[in-house]
This record gives structure tokens, sequence and C-alpha cells, in this order.
């Protein structure tokens, strides 16, 4: 009788341990420093905690300061949530960010449907900007949701848009993050907008390692990649077209206090923005993670090779 | 704290595809699967090293080793090796059940009593039934802990064949991060700890079943 009175004492244990880890209303990304204003004529440039944005505010600190204005560097900041605060308190003046996400995530309910296409989307999200902020021009380069095949798969079903896979997407499996299968920009989208029902769903990671390496292998014969990934590239996969805007616009624009933004500042941005474009975002970005040179480095290459 | 998901009687309903049932009755699977493949190749091996004493760095050094492969980077590998399925995740999981089994059966045969196996002998044994009568009942309750250590860290560890597309438990896990619903990911954690206390308890008592009282020392 002991021993299972014991195990139950260790149940009991460990729920209540369980539960009490669960618990706790702090917020993990909450930072207590409000971080102060940085001085008049400076600006402050932060980024989100990955690569691509990195390399994106590294862009315009160098472009900024080829125009001779003085640049502080914060970069790596973390997740939305924690930079818009940052910006909000004037920690930082500007970043690099994605017009449909960043709508999605002001919006309370998140982007509306039939918002998809870049200049609806840049349209609806400058009603919702946190006062004091703005958005500058926005780039064509784009950094969204796609469905991608192996170039077998494209050529065997002559695929060359979401609307092709209709017919034989009964054969066919598809893989994305778990996330698709509830989300409208996911399956139930596909089905309603395309009326594209697949044979089986396999919950893996949102355009990760993982589904990469099952599109290569022939796991899967669709997949959910992002559309700046350098293996689409490497592994000649094929990006089919979304004509009905199925996935929102994602172009990447920079978020600025108004206070911050002077012409010389919105003047060498915008030029960086009539630059970028997917495939050399693509390009460089490759350099970063493939070939893991610098930042700093690839930036330079970046705003010299294009003449700013 | 939210546990609307776990109370959700939708969630509860036996026929739809990820609902509680559903998964445990997956992640079961995996657990039995895993349990039963690892027996099979570790009792053997490790009763024979017990029994004739030869090779027993083999079985402490796979143990070791064994212990110390993180699970997770095992099923990475795995499947950038052999592609998506079910096979990358029963070889992870049964990697894991091999060293306490395995261990377990060495170290329950090597702490028998040599008088008594000597005894066995004497009254004509032959190698066989001193073996089924006498040596395995004697090493049943260290070898069965091993089991039930093996199975208890196998009914956690399956929660990882979610990560590579297929079902189970951690699905709940998974699923609830990517779509920020985290009354999902208690759930889950609060099915998984359950599941591997009851299971427990069970074993516990097949243990008690099935060793000898002679051994246990309770008439």
């Amino acid at each position: 009788m002991s021993r299972i009175r014991l195990a139950a004492t260790a149940a009991g244990l460990a729920t209540a341990l369980l539960l009490s880890a669960c618990g706790s209303g702090d917020d993990p990304l909450a930072s207590d420093d409000s971080g102060a204003s940085s001085a008049p004529g400076t600006v402050t440039v932060g980024s989100a905690n990955f690569a691509e944005s990195e390399l994106l505010a590294e862009i315009y600190s160098q472009a900024l300061e080829a125009k001779g204005v003085t640049v502080k560097r914060q970069f790596n900041i973390g997740a939305r949530e924690l930079y818009l605060k940052a910006l909000q308190d004037g920690s930082i003046d500007l970043l690099p960010e994605y017009n449909g996400a960043l709508l999605s995530a002001l919006q309370t309910g998140g982007a509306p449907e039939g918002v998809s296409k870049p200049e609806d989307v840049l349209a609806a999200l400058k009603k919702v900007l946190p006062a004091g902020t703005e958005v500058l021009d926005q780039s064509a380069a784009e950094d969204k949701d796609t469905l991608t095949v192996s170039q077998e798969t494209a050529t065997k079903y002559s695929l060359k848009t979401i609307d092709d896979l209709k017919p034989v997407a009964g054969q066919l499996v598809i893989g994305a993050g778990p996330e698709w299968q509830e989300r409208y920009q996911g399956l139930k989208g596909l089905e309603e907008l395309y009326g594209v029902k697949f044979k089986e769903f396999k919950p893996l990671d949102a355009g990760g390692p993982l589904t990469v390496n099952a599109l290569k292998k022939g796991d899967i014969q669709v997949g959910n990649i992002f559309s700046t990934d350098s293996s689409i590239k490497t592994n000649n996969f094929v990006v089919l077209d979304d004509p009905r805007n199925l996935y929102l616009a994602e172009n990447i624009l920079p978020l600025i206090r108004t206070s911050a933004k002077t012409d010389a500042v919105a003047g060498a941005l915008n030029a960086v923005s009539a630059k970028l474009t997917t495939e050399n975002l693509t390009t460089y970005l490759a350099q970063v993670q493939v070939d893991k040179k610098d930042t700093a480095t690839v930036a330079k290459a970046f705003l010299s090779e294009n003449g700013l | 704290m939210n546990l609307s998901y776990l109370f959700d009687a939708a969630h509860w309903d036996p026929s739809a595809t990820g609902s509680f049932p559903d998964l445990l009755l997956a992640h079961l699977g995996y657990v039995a699967l895993a349990l039963l493949i690892g027996t099979v190749i570790a009792l053997p091996v490790g009763l024979y090293i017990g029994h004739t004493g030869r090779g027993s760095f083999i079985a402490i050094n796979a143990g070791n080793a064994g212990r110390s492969l993180p699970t997770l980077g095992l099923l990475m590998l795995m499947v950038t090796l052999l592609g998506l399925g079910l096979l990358p995740v029963l070889i992870a999981l049964t990697v894991l059940v091999i060293p306490p089994i395995l261990t377990s059966a060495y170290a329950g045969m090597r702490t028998l009593d040599s008088q008594v196996v000597d005894a066995a002998k004497g009254m004509g044994m032959r190698p066989w039934q001193v073996l089924t009568r006498v040596e395995l009942p004697m090493a049943l309750p260290v070898l069965f802990s091993g089991f039930r250590s093996a199975a208890l860290q196998v009914v956690a560890t399956a929660t990882v064949a979610a990560a590579v597309g297929l079902s189970g438990l951690g699905r709940l896990m998974i699923d609830g991060l990517a779509v920020n619903d985290y009354s999902r990911v208690l759930a889950g954690a609060i099915v998984v700890a359950l599941l591997a206390v009851l299971l427990d308890l069970l074993l516990a008592q097949v243990q008690r079943w099935i060793v000898s009282p002679g051994v246990s020392k309770r008439f």
C-alpha cells in the first residue's frame, strides 16, 4: 500500500510543480530598463533576432552613415512584441519590418481577409501604426509564405501556379508548420480559395531544415518555404505563383519614429528600398547564412554594388 | 493557467483525429513498439553477458554511451538520413530503451547468489533449466525495474515523434506552441505526466504478480 501512496504523492507533487511553473504571470519578454532616448541627430537602428532582419538593419545603418547621419546600432532585440515597445518608448528610432506581418500584429484580430496585395496591405497598415511612428516606401523584396515543389514534381504535373495543383493535389503530400492546419493562410485558404485539397498534411517546421529536407527526399511533394530562403535556389525548387493572393504580402519597409525622420534619412532609406528585391536579398542573405560572411561586409557589398 | 483545452469534451471524442484518445493511442503505440524492439535486442544480450560474465564492458559502456545520446538530436539525424516516417522515431526511441534494460539484465544476473546457482547445478539441472528456473526468477526484480525505468523514459520522450510530423501526445505541445495556444500545451504536458505515473503504477503491480514470492519474500 505504501508504495502506491508514495507514487500518488509523487504524482501530486509533480503536477503541483508543473502547474506552479506554468502559472507565473511574468512576461518573460518584458524588459525593465526602458532605455534612454538617443541623443539628438543620432538615429538608433534596431533589428529583430534573426539573420535577415539584422542584415537589413545593417544595410539601413550603412546607407545612413554614407549620407553623414550618425547611427547607433541596437540589433538583435527579440520578437516583435519586444522591439515595438522599444520603438514606442524611443530606445530605437528605426528598424526593418514586413508590411503583412506588422499589419497582422497591430490589427486586432489579425490582417482582415481579402487584404493581401502589397498596396492594400500598406494602406491598411498605415491606418493602424502606433502614434509617433510611420513607414517609408516599401521595397519589392518580400519574405513571405510560398508553396514550393521540387523541379521533378513541377515538371511531372506541369505546375506553375497554385491553381495547377487543383487536379493533382489528391495525390500529393504537403508539409508545413503545424499552424497551417488551423490558419486561414494555410490549408483552409488553399481549400476555400483554390479548391486545393491535399492527400495528407505533415506538420513539420515553418520553412525550416525539416521541410527542406523532406521536400528534397520526396517525403513531401509540396512544402511551405519562405521566399528568401536560399535553399530554393540551391535545390532548384520551384516556387508556385499565388495568383489569388492567398498569402499576405510581406514587403520589406522601414518603420521609423516620426521624430527621427529627416529628409536625409528618408531619402537614404527610400533609395535602399528602391533597390531591394526578393532575388538580391536572397543572394545576400545566403552569403550570411550559407557562406557565414560577416553581416557588415555583406551589407557593404550590397550598397556598393547597387550604387548607394 | 488555463485548463479549458483539457476539459473540453470535444477533445475527448475518440473518433476525431487529434483528440486525446486518438493521440494517446498513437503515443502508446510508439511506446509499445520501442519497448518491444528494445527488449528483444537488449534482454538476450544482457542475460548472456550476465550469465557468462563475458563482454561485460560492452554492457557497461553501451549503457553509458546510449544514455548520453540526446534523443531529439538522434531523431533529427535519422530523419536526415532516412527521411520522414515511423522508422527514425522507432530507432531513436529504441536507443533510449536499450541501455536500462541491458544494464539491468546484466546487473540482475551478476548479483545472483552463486551458491544458489551451484545448488541448482548440484541438483542436476541442465544449463537451460538453471537459467529459466533459477537465474531468471531471481534476477527478475532488478531486471524488471530496468524495464520500468525504460518504459517511464520512453513514455515521456515519445513526444518527440510530433516534431517530425507524426502523431502522439507531443502534437498537443508542438501544435499548441505553433498557434500560441498555451492551454493546449499545458493539456499535453499534464496528460503525458499522468500517463507516465499511471504506467509506472501499472508496471509496479505487474512486478508484484510476476516476481516469485520466494524471491520477493512476500508469502
